[in-house]
């Protein structure tokens, strides 16, 4: 029996400036099934999904929704043909009740006046046949993220829906939570609702997948239905590459004890200890919301500190303020090169002059600045961390996520230090770029630097810790170090608390 | 990637022109022509260096805004350090003059330290409020204006303060120094001291580096709660200069000086193309920009505009600056 195609693109393609975001890309989608859309960041699988979503419109290419082509001229448009996206960037208002969120645009009404009574009554009701737990008065801003994600869904439940697509849907959600989830996308499936699927986690292909696309820089490297493929055969297709080809082996040689915390306690961490060598990379894994990332934060002033004590070299640095602690010779690699670090309305020298003029290299006693000295090392710094040269002058606003994250890491090379914190060292950055800045890792380690790994990036951390920590809500589950480094222990550690493995 | 900057298409000579140096030189230019057709007495050379004494002041308060600017905030309160310096001065150096009234420079210097002082008082509490307990720039410096436009009042009783040394008014508001007007030479020195410290320091640097992204500044090893006070610290302190001089040459410390200065300061930088996001301005073009401001009321005083009219012109003035700081904005953030 031939299924029908729900919907489907041919020779979609869209052009930036400058840019083939998507390159002809055939897609299809049948009814009742789970596709999944599968690349590395950058790979298209945003803009292919906004354009079915009615954000975007193409280039080129046609969209075909049930047999006719169609223009979808916003994504309230594709709304009213049953197609509906989740965006990771929820569309929630954070200071509305969940039940005005679900309704908002299409508020009940009693005359001319809003009928909140009849709102909040249907969005129980709403709630009860999805099985979500949620009450429809509380206000968004104060549900989990998992919550938020229900409330997300359950406002796709308005019109007819005949396609959900849903962007890293378990990205922050916890296992139990991915259980129900898959469950209710079971649910759908068995309704005829056909589903894209966009996600990293390859594990979770075959619990719920049909098919999977892969998508590289742009372009579609090929459809497979998931029991003719496995994991490596999709990574390969991803990446292009094989896996031993990104991570280098990075020698290991541990020295003394540099950063040492004892009991260090932050809003959502309990009470953790720990030690970084010289020499060594040591890998902190675990779940988005985990605590891994606050941890450090903690440590590094960022966060706030409620109790513990960090010691630095000898030296106790509990409560330092941030500039000291950097001074000290601990440096943090923020996450979101966009937020905390980068200036993106300057060129990348000047953002990577910044460290070097904080650092005083070029600057006199009386702080004066030569700005040729700055220059030149910043040249140096560029080159050491192969930021192509036409970049340089270059808005960072401008570079690629790549880029901008080359030059991120070009700015801890401005100032020194013996303990290198890199937090999610390669987020939205592409293979080409992610094996350059390993080898930067690499190069660090073996001068007998301290480095710390944090990543939600599984096989990252596996692949370049010598030894590794994995922390799940908020505490430090287990210890690894050599052979006891596998995907299945780490995973097990994931969810200690829930006692549920993947 | 939003959808208006990707029609936009290559960039002509006048687009690259506007992303690089802003609104300012298309200003500058129309303000030229419709004031030349306007009237005869415009652009001459006596008149032109008339414009350029009387820009002093505005350049220089301009300045301080900029700083201010720069660090991601800005300043209400420069007419408010104005006043006060001009009241505090003005009255401290009556009493001294009376006190040494054989050593008037002493009480004239005596004077220009409180003035100092009470203008820092002014910058210290900005300062405060905003880098430690993150009250809003606006909010801080409005209040902070009321609070000191009400204090220059009550000293005075709400009547000017005369019989100052005729030593100070005959230097700082008409004297000349090898022919240039000492305000000049003040305002002069002050650019340029200026200049070297936005473009050659340390500090500076800081400055631009809080105000561009201060979570990264802060993550860089900068004190950036120092950083804040001190763009504050020193935008009072500029303007107290300013209010010494307009003290100087008004002869009497008045509490309705600098009036309509925070506008016009704030008008000078954004039209000069310092970003009010903060991160990006240049000294040498809000010096321009404080020009502009100046040549542009003086055209408008040839061509027999009414002040209230100059007022609306102003203000319309500044909301076109900030829609195509906004404009220029985009297009940086978008390349191309």
């Amino acid at each position: 029996m031939q299924t029908t195609k729900l919907v489907e693109t041919r020779g979609l393609t869209k052009r930036y400036p400058g840019v083939l975001a998507l390159n002809g890309v055939d897609f299809d989608l049948k009814a009742g099934e789970v596709h999944v859309l599968f690349g590395e960041n950058g790979a298209g699988k945003s803009t292919l999904i906004s354009m079915l979503a009615g954000a975007n419109t193409p280039s080129e290419g046609e969209i075909v929704l049930n047999g006719e082509a169609i223009h979808f001229g916003s994504v309230a448009d594709a709304q009213a043909k049953g197609i509906y996206t989740v965006f990771q960037e929820f569309s929630l208002i954070p200071t509305l009740t969940v039940a005005e969120n679900i309704f908002l645009g299409w508020e009940p009404m009693k005359g001319p006046f809003v009928d909140h009574r009849a709102m909040r009554r249907r969005a129980r009701e709403m709630f009860e046949e999805l099985d979500f737990p949620i009450d429809p008065t509380a206000i968004t801003a104060s549900l989990s993220r998992a919550q938020q994600q229900m409330v997300e869904i359950t406002k796709a439940f308005h019109g007819d829906l005949s396609v959900l697509i849903l962007d890293e849907p378990t990205a922050s959600l916890t296992d139990r939570e991915v259980d129900h989830l898959f469950g209710f996308i079971a649910d759908l499936k068995a309704r005829g609702v056909g589903i894209i699927y966009i996600s990293h986690r390859i594990q979770e292909f075959q619990r719920i997948a049909d098919r999977v696309t892969v998508l590289r820089d742009g372009a579609k490297i090929g459809t497979v239905a998931i029991d003719e493929t496995d994991e490596d055969a999709l990574v390969e297709m991803m990446t292009g590459r094989a896996i031993t080809e990104i991570y280098p082996t990075i020698a290991r040689n541990p020295g003394e004890v540099l950063l040492k915390a004892e009991g260090v306690t932050t809003p959502g961490v309990s009470p953790a200890s720990l030690e970084v060598r010289a020499g060594e990379v040591l890998g902190i894994a675990g779940l988005v919301g985990s605590g891994k990332s606050r941890l450090f934060r903690a440590m590094m002033g960022v966060a706030p500190r409620l109790g513990g004590t960090v010691t630095l070299k000898g030296h106790d640095i509990t409560h330092a303020p941030t500039r000291e602690i950097i001074k000290a010779g601990l440096y943090y690699l923020s996450p979101d090169r966009k937020a905390e670090g980068l200036d993106l309305a300057k060129p990348s020298n000047d953002n990577l002059a910044l460290n070097l003029v904080m650092g005083g290299t070029g600057v006199s006693k009386a702080g004066f600045i030569n700005w040729k000295t700055v220059r030149a090392e910043s040249a140096k710094i560029a080159d050491y961390v192969e930021l192509h040269e036409g970049y340089r002058a270059k808005l960072v606003s401008q570079l690629s996520g790549g880029n901008q994250q080359k030059v991120l890491f070009g700015k801890c090379f401005g100032q020194d230090a013996d303990i290198y914190v890199f937090d999610e060292p390669t987020v939205g950055v592409d293979m080409g770029t992610r094996a350059a800045l390993y080898l930067l890792i690499k190069a660090l380690a073996e001068q007998g630097k301290a480095v710390v790994v944090i990543s939600s990036d599984l096989p990252e951390v596996l692949h370049l810790s010598h030894r590794m920590l994995v922390l799940a809500h908020g505490h430090i589950s287990a210890e690894l170090s050599g052979d006891e480094m596998t995907e299945d222990t780490v995973l097990k550690h994931f969810f200690d608390e829930s006692g549920v493995t993947a | 990637m939003s959808e208006q900057s990707n029609q936009s298409g290559a960039g002509g000579p006048i687009k690259r022109l506007f992303v690089k140096v802003g609104v300012l030189p298309f200003f500058l230019l129309g303000a030229l022509v419709i004031f030349t057709a306007l009237s005869s007495k415009f652009l001459t050379g006596q008149n032109l260096v008339n414009v350029a004494r009387q820009s002093v002041y505005l350049v220089l308060v301009s300045m301080g805004q900029m700083l201010v600017l720069i660090s991601g905030g800005f300043d209400l309160s420069v007419g408010t350090a104005i006043a006060l310096t001009s009241v505090v001065s003005a009255s401290a150096m009556v009493f001294f003059a009376g006190v040494f009234p054989d050593a008037i420079w002493l009480a004239v210097m005596l004077g220009a330290f409180m003035g100092f002082g009470a203008a820092l008082l002014v910058g210290l509490v900005n300062g405060i409020g905003v880098a430690y307990f993150d009250v809003s720039p606006f909010i801080m410096t409005l209040g902070v204006s009321s609070v000191g436009a009400g204090l220059a009042l009550f000293l005075t009783g709400g009547v000017p303060v005369s019989g100052l040394p005729f030593a100070f008014g005959d230097t700082f508001g008409f004297g000349r120094l090898w022919g240039i007007p000492v305000p000049v030479l003040i305002a002069l020195l002050c650019i340029v001291v200026m200049w070297v410290f936005m473009s050659r320091t340390r500090l500076g640097t800081q400055i631009y580096a809080v105000g561009g992204n201060i979570k990264a500044a802060h993550l860089s090893a900068i004190n950036t709660k120092r950083t804040l006070m001190l763009a504050y610290m020193v935008c009072a302190l500029i303007a107290s200069l300013t209010g010494l001089l307009l003290t100087a040459r008004v002869e009497s410390g008045e509490a309705n000086l600098g009036g309509t200065i925070a506008l016009e300061s704030i008008a000078a930088c954004v039209i000069a193309g310092v970003s009010l996001r903060g991160g990006i301005g240049r000294v040498e073009n809000v010096v321009l920009g404080a020009f502009f401001i100046v040549l542009v009321q003086n055209g408008m005083n040839l061509a027999q505009v009414s002040s209230y009219m100059q007022m609306v012109l102003l203000g319309v003035l500044l909301i076109l600056a900030v829609i195509f700081d906004q404009l220029r904005y985009r297009i940086i953030m978008s390349g191309r």
